[in-house]
């Protein structure tokens, strides 16, 4: 079955937030600080609204009306303070974008500036223990001793891992247009992966009961989940059509994007592992050190992958955050998992070379018989499968373990190994399914951001129903659709899914229509942890003269329960392991001591892989039953991808040349050191 | 972006008899359109000149000539490039992505703008775009720019490490090549790498260019004796500017000694650098690694690394060495 929606796209129908026509429309251009902390002295705006063309400038000189539990990022325009270099402090809306951008120039702002501190590092004095990491794990965990286990190793790891901050860049920017109505109701064409959670934050922002509000988004060009909290686009939006009395549209440009979109924290992480002379843990101890912006405390779940991982006697795990003067981290691509795992698998390699024992096999013997962290018995579990299935698929069997032996003309070969995990969780949504014209239409307000929800949604709605997939239509991507939680934390499908199965059972019985809600099914989901696991397996090439690192072999083998759409399965495992390759060799977000600002905020200077990087590349999953999941027996696969590539990629690299990198990217510079 | 008025020329004279201050000529855009939407660039008036007829790659003597609106692949892609200059042809297309190769013009290429981050971004000083500001790239992020013949040295409202972001120019430095310029004052030439020029302390200058000048054609001299080749590394595979790039050409004699070299550098100097220390070390001792490691530690015993791209040093001694190497017959 092909992507339901594909013709539209590839022939450009599709239409994505900002293109929707409306009459009369105008346009918004956020006005940014250029002061990392301070406070805006005077404002004056009218030069700018002399400039032809300028409609209304919003700003903290007038703040406009918004609702009292607006988060700190969204409430814009009600205070002088700035909290970071690129923070919303104005808008211009004008008849064209041109100008609105025009008019900046003639826009007077006059800045008090004071210090600013953007830099992460492991001895902050302001450094402390969140009261949870997001979204509401406990910040520490302790068992066993600790102390103990490390002294009584006979192999040991004690290193410090860095990753860097790190952005989303879907392509299709944050972007929205707001329409209200003559009755005060609005409509947000907006560009997000949860209508029903934007829906209901953009009413809390601006003070309005919920029902007032749709959000219409049924296509979206990734997000990644920059797109999974409300971004201030929206809000400027809303604002400035309020303030205009006309429809507005307003898009982030693309360095725009970096400053008021999130990004993955920076983190320094350290691991120390113990093991016993049978390359069996004795304890394991990862502390994480991360930041988040003085206006919202977002704490990164980054130690929690080690809380799953391995067997150990004793374990420890802490997060320790340091309010800067930087802008609010989020959601990128597994957040927690992604930055952890670089880090445990990283040093999991280490151990197995410390122990003489080949790293796969290192893994096989810390396999825990339950959660490491809550002894819950895992509702499945098959990482000892994909290390095996990934070792025969790769040829890892005849692997010599020795560094920096291998050599084809100037390249030195090495190979690499690394295990993935992600949650599998799901969380409560409805839907309604209802007989239409000899077929069926489902209804849920999911969001499909370029994963291809809509086509796994009917296909899951069409076993469901005992009936051929072109028989059903499903509606997505709209507030006034039933409630559906986001698409994050890889539970979309299983969330969505869920209502979808169940909506659909009800409409068999009553024969004309079904409506589900899945709160009680979801909440009763306790007894079993659920995790899905996974292998990937690395040949890197490594000039020893240049740095040059080249990636001509990438292999995942996964266990992530029933496959529901094989194309879109290896779509998104390949998408993650790609992300995770450009996470391994470029990615890095430089943060600019002098201004305090992200300096290479565009995609020429922000480097993510690009087709030539990508080489052999494959996604394969050994077969899993799980009866404790969802209806579909399905666990989530957007995130798990890219977990473990960039520890896979170091940890080849390390088999290539002998030279351990610990702090990504693996760049040329650090290979030349 | 700032409104302008735009031209399309007729021909070279119509294009110069156009030029006043605040004018810039178009060629392919790929720069000069990315400049003007972030501010960098902001010219009054666009006077084009993709369109003068200077579109050709043609025989000139013993070299070819090639006109300034050559487009990028088209130049890559000839099969008279291919087989005198391959050098030139695997410079060209190392840089940026196909897409941008069919729109930049020859012309273009040799006058493209750093890519130093403070330089793109107009909330930040910079000496090149703004004279007398300052470089916050000397005690901030600098790990892509220069390690020779920068002014970090001078006073901080000269100091500049930008580097030339050109491939085909160091090709085209290697080469001797001739670039063919038409300006208010009437023609004339000058011999590659001469056009670009050090910082100085005047970092805004990257050319020799007077106003109103115009690059009309480039011309090759005959192929060079020898191999020849094109290095570029960097960390991604393609679409990224070079960390360090080498153009390189070796002639050995049937004795074992160097007939003659050729080598120039990208992504170390706010010029493409034509390695002339090391050409004349090599020139007449034996084609052996130690005597190409004495030539690149002879060329690089001017590097001034600033503190977070020293491995540029190494980078570019390694590169030389092994390029080298790797041209011997």
């Amino acid at each position: 079955m092909n992507r339901i929606e594909g013709r539209d796209k590839v022939t450009g129908r599709a239409r994505y937030a900002y293109e929707y026509p409306a009459d009369d429309v105008a346009y918004a251009y956020p006005v940014q600080s250029p002061v990392a902390r301070g406070t805006i002295t005077s404002f004056d705006a009218l030069g700018a609204l002399a400039m032809p063309g300028v409609i209304a400038v919003l700003s903290s000189a007038e703040p406009p009306e918004l609702g009292p539990d607006a988060s700190p990022e969204l409430a814009l325009f009600q205070g002088r303070e700035v909290a970071y270099h690129g923070q919303i402090v104005a808008a211009i809306v004008a008849e064209t974008l041109e100008a609105a951008r025009a008019a900046e120039k003639e826009l007077r702002i006059s800045y008090q500036a004071e210090p600013h501190d953007v830099r992460l590092r492991p001895d902050h004095p302001g450094l402390y223990a969140p009261d949870h990491v997001n979204p509401n794990f406990p910040t520490d965990t302790e068992q066993g001793d600790v102390t103990a286990g490390l002294a009584a190793a006979a192999f040991s790891v004690d290193a410090t891992y860095t990753t860097p901050a790190m952005h989303n860049n879907p392509m299709e920017p944050h972007a929205a247009m707001a329409v209200w109505d003559s009755a005060g109701a609005l409509t947000i064409y907006d560009s997000t992966q949860g209508p029903s959670a934007d829906r209901d934050t953009i009413a809390q922002a601006l003070g309005l009961p919920p029902e007032r509000v749709r959000v219409v988004s049924p296509h979206v060009g990734g997000g990644f989940g920059s797109k999974g909290t409300t971004r201030p686009h929206a809000i400027v939006a809303a604002l400035a059509a309020r303030a205009a009395g006309r429809p507005v549209k307003v898009a982030l440009t693309r360095q725009q994007m970096f400053d008021v979109t999130g990004y993955r924290t920076p983190t320094i992480q350290r691991l120390r592992l113990g093991a016993d002379g049978d390359g069996r843990l004795t304890a394991l101890v990862h502390d994480v050190v991360e930041q988040s912006s003085t206006l919202v405390e977002f704490a990164e779940q980054t130690a929690t992958p080690s809380r799953v991982m391995y067997a150990a006697p004793a374990l420890r795990t802490t997060h320790r955050l340091v309010r800067l003067d930087v802008p609010t981290p989020s959601w990128m691509r597994a957040p927690g998992e992604c930055p952890g795992m670089f880090a445990l698998e990283s040093a999991i390699d280490e151990l197995a070379i410390a122990a003489g024992l080949d790293p796969v096999e290192l893994r096989i013997r810390n396999e825990p018989g339950t959660e490491p962290e809550s002894g819950l018995p895992f509702s499945s579990r098959n990482l000892v499968g994909c290390l095996h299935e990934g070792a025969r698929r790769f040829g890892w069997e005849h692997r010599d373990p020795r560094p920096g032996i291998r050599r084809e003309g100037r390249w030195l070969i090495g190979t690499g190994v690394a295990a993935s995990t992600y949650p599998a969780r799901r969380r409560p949504s409805q839907a309604t399914a209802t007989v239409h014209n000899g077929g069926f239409v489902v209804r849920i307000a999911a969001a499909d951001i370029g994963t291809g929800a809509r086509t796994a949604l009917t296909r899951i709605a069409a076993q469901a129903l005992d009936t051929s997939a072109d028989r059903v239509r499903v509606e997505l991507g709209d507030s006034a659709l039933p409630a559906a939680s986001l698409a994050g934390g890889s539970m979309g499908t299983s969330s969505w899914g869920s209502a979808v199965v169940k909506a659909c059972e009800a409409m068999r019985k009553d024969g004309q229509t079904g409506h589900a809600d899945t709160t009680e099914d979801v909440n009763a989901d306790g007894g079993f942890a659920r995790h899905a696991f996974g292998a990937q397996f690395v040949e890197v090439r490594v000039d020893p003269l240049t740095g040059e690192v080249r990636v001509p072999r990438l292999l995942g083998v996964f266990a992530v329960g029933r496959v529901i759409d094989e194309t879109l399965a290896r779509s998104q495992l390949i998408g993650g392991m790609t992300m995770g390759l450009g996470m391994a060799l470029m990615e890095e977000t430089v943060m600019d001591e002098g201004s305090g600002s992200f300096l290479n905020h565009d995609l020429a200077q922000y480097h993510i892989a690009a087709c030539a990087d990508v080489q052999d590349i494959d996604a394969a999953w050994i077969s899993e039953e799980d009866a404790h999941l969802n209806p579909m027996g399905a666990k989530g696969i957007g995130e798990i991808g890219i977990v473990g590539t960039a520890a896979a990629v170091a940890n080849a690299v390390y088999h290539a040349t002998g030279r351990r990198v610990r702090d990504l990217p693996i760049t040329p510079a650090k290979l030349l050191d | 972006m700032r409104p302008f008025e735009y031209a399309r020329a007729r021909d070279t004279g119509d294009a110069v008899a156009r030029f006043r201050a605040g004018t810039m000529y178009l060629g392919g855009g790929t720069n000069l359109v990315d400049l003007m939407r972030l501010g960098v660039a902001e010219p009054d008036y666009l006077v084009d000149v993709s369109r003068l007829g200077a579109d050709q790659i043609e025989p000139s003597g013993d070299g070819l000539l090639i006109g300034a609106a050559v487009r990028n692949s088209d130049l890559a892609a000839h099969p008279l490039v291919r087989e005198g200059y391959p050098m030139l042809a695997r410079a060209v297309l190392a840089g940026a992505s196909g897409q941008v190769r069919n729109m930049a013009t020859v012309g273009g290429n040799l006058l493209q703008r750093t890519r130093c981050s403070y330089f793109q971004d107009v909330s930040k000083p910079c000496n090149k775009r703004q004279p007398g500001s300052g470089c916050p790239a000397i005690s901030g992020d600098h790990h892509s720019l220069a390690i020779l013949g920068h002014s970090a040295g001078l006073n901080e409202a000269a100091q500049c490490v930008a580097t030339h972001p050109s491939d085909m120019a160091v090709a085209l430095a290697a080469l001797d090549a001739l670039v063919h310029i038409t300006g208010p004052d009437g023609s004339r030439v000058v011999v590659m790498p001469g056009l670009h020029r050090l910082p100085g302390d005047e970092p805004d200058r990257d050319t020799v260019l007077r106003p109103g000048d115009l690059i009309t054609a480039v011309e090759l001299p005959p192929p060079l004796p020898g191999r020849s080749t094109y290095r570029k590394v960097r960390e991604r595979a393609s679409f990224a500017f070079a960390l360090v790039s080498l153009a390189a050409a070796l002639d050995v004699n049937g004795d074992g000694t160097v007939r003659g070299c050729r080598l120039a550098l990208g992504g170390v100097a706010h010029v493409p650098w034509r390695a002339a220390r090391a050409e004349r070390t090599l020139t007449g001792a034996p084609a052996t690694a130690e005597e190409f490691t004495r030539a690149a530690d002879a060329e690089l015993a001017e590097a001034e690394p600033l503190p977070r791209n020293g491995y540029k040093v190494t980078l570019a001694r390694n590169l030389i060495v092994a390029t080298l190497q790797e041209l011997l017959p």
